[in-house]
């Protein structure tokens, strides 16, 4: 007997607590039904930072914390989809262990799915989904490498960048893109002597902009030092602040990402600018010009 | 073909992974969207698991011994969570005599060592066609039909 039911029984049972039922509405979202979900206020924290440096354990520290203050948390991790064969691992959950069993935290993993302007306009639906159904942490984390994971934080409240251990180079290169986003920067694995280093040379490009008003913590999510402080950081920081531009600018990229490509035109004016029929110039006009 | 949902589990107390990771692999290569749990996870965190990840399907991957008594109480779990449809498949060292057992408690293939990777994306290739025209293959559906 599977469970076949329609989105709006589906998101019945799933606001009166039911955990399959929200398992299986997330993926009807995902294939890009739209339930009518009633609004409420959402506290969203999007996570990112560049692969290995411990975003999934920070969050398994942070949830804890957030557990013994009587919240439940909601994590969405999303892993990009191979664009080869279109599959995907998703490992996240593997690094927040411990809550696997706990009916206050629910882990959902995530694959890109090579959606036109990435994920974006699943997520929101889906958080807000999360919120009504009681959730009063949600957590989406993005490997940030590439404008179309950062696009997906740009949607959230608030923004926590984590870094590591001999980031040096990487954090020079990341430095106009995330760091500006981000609310809060938090560099994992001061277990490690080499984070400090990281954490100066970040502190340091905080310091040059006066305006900066993020927040910048050394923590370790093995040990726990600083989790706290973090934590404090986090639940201080209301939706507000100069990003919040920028973050509309990614957004707005978005949403003419996902419209370009989508277009039905697009294959043609491919094939057109490869064979040199056409110029950038010339396709970018036609393009605005079809959408009249 | 449309990739499925699949869980890759390791149960109870087992911490030899590699096996599971290169199905992980595999599964991936073959565009299915796979979700490994890691290691020593207990029947109710596997079932969690799968309900909150709304999983096509769940591979249990055992070398301990312990397959006897860990699978069948996973897929009984499992249908008193009212989740009949799941695909389950386990693989790793389950000696032949083990298997009417498993495949009396609703697993649909079992897979040992020196099965060649093309078996299971087969396998489940053909558990999905059987879901899409509504042919028992889940966990909790007539037991007839099973890989081999």
């Amino acid at each position: 007997m599977a469970l076949e039911l329609n989105g709006g029984a589906l998101l019945h049972s799933t606001l009166n607590g039911d955990r399959r039922s929200l398992g299986k509405l997330i993926s009807k979202i995902e294939s890009g039904f739209r339930p009518d979900i009633p609004p409420t206020k959402t506290w969203t924290l999007g996570v990112t930072g560049p692969p290995g440096v411990g975003k999934s354990t920070l969050i398994g520290a942070l949830t804890s914390e957030w557990l013994k203050n009587g919240e439940k948390v909601a994590i969405l991790a999303v892993d990009p989809s191979s664009p080869k064969s279109g599959g995907a691992l998703l490992g996240d959950r593997m690094r927040m262990q411990g809550f696997d069993s706990s009916e206050s935290v629910y882990i959902r993993s995530i694959a890109t799915r090579n959606h036109p302007g990435g994920l974006s306009y699943s997520i929101a639906p889906m958080v807000d989904l999360l919120s009504a159904a009681g959730w009063t942490r949600i957590i989406i984390e993005t490997v940030g490498s590439g404008q179309s994971q950062i696009r997906i934080i740009a949607f959230t409240d608030r923004i926590l960048l984590v870094e590591g251990p001999d980031m040096g180079d990487i954090i020079q290169a990341e430095k106009a893109g995330i760091l500006e986003l981000a609310d809060i920067v938090a560099i994992n694995k001061s277990d490690i002597p080499s984070s400090h280093a990281t954490f100066n040379s970040i502190k340091y490009s905080l310091d040059m902009n006066e305006n900066s008003n993020t927040d910048i913590h050394l923590v370790s999510a093995i040990t726990g030092e600083g989790i706290s402080s973090l934590i404090y950081s986090i639940e201080a920081c209301q939706h507000t602040g100069i990003n919040n531009i920028l973050r509309t600018k990614e957004r707005l990229l978005s949403a003419w990402d996902s419209r370009l490509l989508s277009h039905p035109s697009l294959n043609d004016i491919l094939v057109e600018l490869d064979e040199g029929i056409m110029t950038l110039e010339q396709a970018v006009d036609l393009i605005c010009k079809l959408e009249h | 073909m449309k990739g499925m949902r699949i869980v890759i589990a390791k149960p109870g107390l087992d911490g030899h992974d590699r096996g599971a990771k290169v199905i992980t692999r595999i599964l991936r290569d073959a565009g299915h969207e796979v979700i490994y749990t890691g290691i020593r996870k207990t029947p109710d965190e596997i079932n969690r698991i799968v309900m909150d990840e709304d999983a096509d399907a769940l591979g249990l991957s055992s070398l301990s011994g312990a397959h006897q008594v860990l699978i069948p109480k996973i897929c009984q779990k499992l249908k008193d969570s009212g989740m009949n449809d799941i695909v389950v498949f386990a693989g790793g060292i389950i000696p032949d005599k083990d298997h009417e057992n498993l495949f009396n408690s609703g697993v649909r293939a079992i897979f040992g060592p020196g099965t060649y990777s093309h078996a299971i994306i087969d396998f489940l290739s053909e558990a999905n066609d059987r879901k899409i025209k509504h042919l028992p293959i889940g966990v909790g559906e007539d037991k007839g039909w099973r890989w081999s």
